[in-house]
């Protein structure tokens, strides 16, 4: 399988702090990665690469190359950022749909990059909410606030808000930590659906999501790549002590 | 282990006397506020007809009425909004979305906190000498309302700023990595989670100007005029100074006391008016912001 993405020898620096140190790491087409360790371990700065949400903290500095479909994401011109931002989609942790309808919602990446045409939009919606599992359970109220909506529904929202652009990766960081069992587990049957169209990475403190729904893992501590390798592998039998160390519950 | 039984009594006697004095000190507060208004309106109520709320005032502003007043005030309140609202919005919205952190947002946002402190009838000076004189308008109500909304301005910047800081980041977030550009995302998803909170801006402005005397002194405020104002570029009467003349010049201060308690119930009411209107609007807002 090709490589969708990937990171050679990045290092990231908030001011002093060094929050990634040298990591190396190949992320193959249509596959779902999950990215684990303790907080603070630099897991959540390493799927912000992809996107360049990283660019909005003052004092950041970056190094190596990040590269997607081959090309160099951090060389290319700052006017093509948005255009960056639309192929890879992100849902974030806590449920944060825009004040405004479910419609709307879904509908505002389209608008955002200047899609007027209200049929396309209209079936653009529906499909998107398909795909997130979600049009049964809303296609009655789509003119409702996204805030009358369950936590679980929100997420969801969220997802189908991503999917709606049409992005072919999409980035969760922590995408269930606020939900439910229930909802949880519409969250991780959702992203399985989804794997066979897009790239996913997913951020994660559960090991059994990580389990449950990754084909690969990836163990970050302290700002290194300790381990990367398949699920199955790692959480049977990882090669390194400290990755058996965290997946026993032993520390962090 | 044993504890003390007298720690507890401590602990009571310690606690009633604070909730009760903060208590005490917080319903007098609320009393004073009604005794104020008991006052001038057991007052004012007197002369409060038809004829004194629309009606010119005649014989020395011993009777007649206010209307040139309640017109000019509220003339003298749109003006300074209409310049204040966009500008302080816009200001607040560079200081907390646009600006970057370091020296030049801090002194940008101290120099706003001045501005705040700055006493009233320095504004009323320095809208004399830049509007009435060196830019020609004249005492008019063009100047007062700028000289107004110049007092207006810290007040709507600040309020925008805390209102913009209160949205969540992740909202802007989530607009960004849908390829939405900054200013996009602060028309669409930004200002309308704010707006509510921006509109506290408005009425506290509002409340703040309707009231101020000494800005329009030099600027705009009229002692009388026998006709309204018919252009911008007109003198006005307006309440808080008419409440000033008729208590202490003219020949017949007692004679117009009446009139001046009136004048003051008038204003007071206006006030409230305009802050439950905005309040209204304010929660019909943040309705529609969750609707919408």
């Amino acid at each position: 399988m090709a490589n969708k993405l990937e990171t050679i020898d990045v290092n990231l620096h908030y001011g002093d702090f060094h929050a990634l140190k040298g990591i190396s790491l190949a992320i193959p087409d249509h596959s779902v990665t999950a990215l684990i360790g303790p907080s603070g371990c630099g897991k959540s700065t390493y799927l912000r690469l992809f996107n360049r949400m990283n660019d909005l903290i003052p004092n950041t500095k970056i190094t190596g190359q990040v590269l997607m479909d081959g090309e160099d994401i951090y060389k290319i011109k700052s006017s093509k950022i948005d255009h960056l931002r639309r192929t890879v989609g992100m849902v974030f942790q806590k449920p944060n749909p825009f004040p405004k309808s479910i419609f709307e919602n879904v509908a505002y990446g389209l608008r955002v990059n200047g899609i007027s045409d209200n049929s396309f939009i209209e079936n653009q919606v529906e499909k998107t909410l398909r795909q997130a599992v979600l049009w049964e359970e809303v296609k009655d109220k789509l003119k409702k606030s996204a805030f009358e909506l369950s936590g679980g529904q929100q997420q969801r929202l969220c997802i189908a808000r991503a999917l709606a652009i049409e992005p072919t990766v999409i980035l969760m960081d922590e995408p269930a930590s606020a939900l439910d069992p229930i909802s949880t587990g519409k969250i991780e049957d959702l992203i399985f659906e989804l794997k066979n169209q897009y790239t996913i990475i997913i951020v994660t403190h559960n090991m059994q999501q990580a389990g449950r729904v990754s084909d690969y893992t990836g163990f970050f501590y302290l700002g290194n790549l300790i381990e990367f390798d398949k699920t199955k592998k790692i959480f049977t039998s990882p090669s390194k002590r400290e990755t058996e160390n965290y997946i026993t519950g032993r520390f962090g | 282990m044993e504890f003390p039984e007298s720690n507890e009594k401590r602990k009571k006697l310690g606690q009633a006397i604070m909730f009760g004095l903060s208590r005490g000190i917080s319903y007098g507060i609320v009393a004073l506020l009604f005794l104020i208004l008991f006052f001038i309106v057991k007052q004012g109520i007197g002369v409060i007809s038809w004829e004194f709320l629309t009606a010119m005032p005649t014989d020395g502003m011993t009777k007649g009425g206010i209307w040139p007043a309640i017109v000019g005030t509220v003339y003298l309140v749109l003006g300074s909004m209409l310049f204040a609202f966009p500008v302080g919005v816009m200001a607040g919205i560079y200081v907390n979305e646009y600006a970057v952190a370091g020296p030049v947002k801090r002194f940008v946002k101290m120099m706003t906190n001045n501005l705040a402190g700055v006493p009233s009838i320095i504004f009323g000076l320095f809208g004399m000498a830049l509007f009435v004189n060196q830019m020609g308008f004249g005492a008019s109500i063009l100047a007062g309302s700028l000289t107004l909304g110049l007092l207006a301005l810290p007040i709507v910047i600040r309020t925008t700023e805390e209102a913009l800081k209160s949205v969540d980041d992740t909202f802007r977030q989530a607009s960004y990595a849908l390829g939405g550009s900054k200013l996009y995302t602060i028309r669409k998803v930004v200002l309308p989670i704010a707006l509510p909170n921006i509109l506290t801006g408005l009425i506290l402005a509002v409340g703040r100007v309707s009231g101020e005397t000494a800005p329009i002194l030099f600027t705009v405020a009229a002692y009388f005029l026998p006709k309204l104002p018919s252009s911008i570029m007109d003198q006005a009467m307006a309440l808080p100074y008419h409440l000033y003349v008729i208590s202490t010049s003219g020949t017949q201060i007692e004679a117009s006391r009446p009139m001046a308690y009136g004048t003051a119930l008038v204003l007071v009411v206006i006030v409230l008016i305009v802050n439950i209107a905005a309040a209204l609007l304010r929660n019909y807002f943040g309705k529609k912001v969750k609707m919408n």
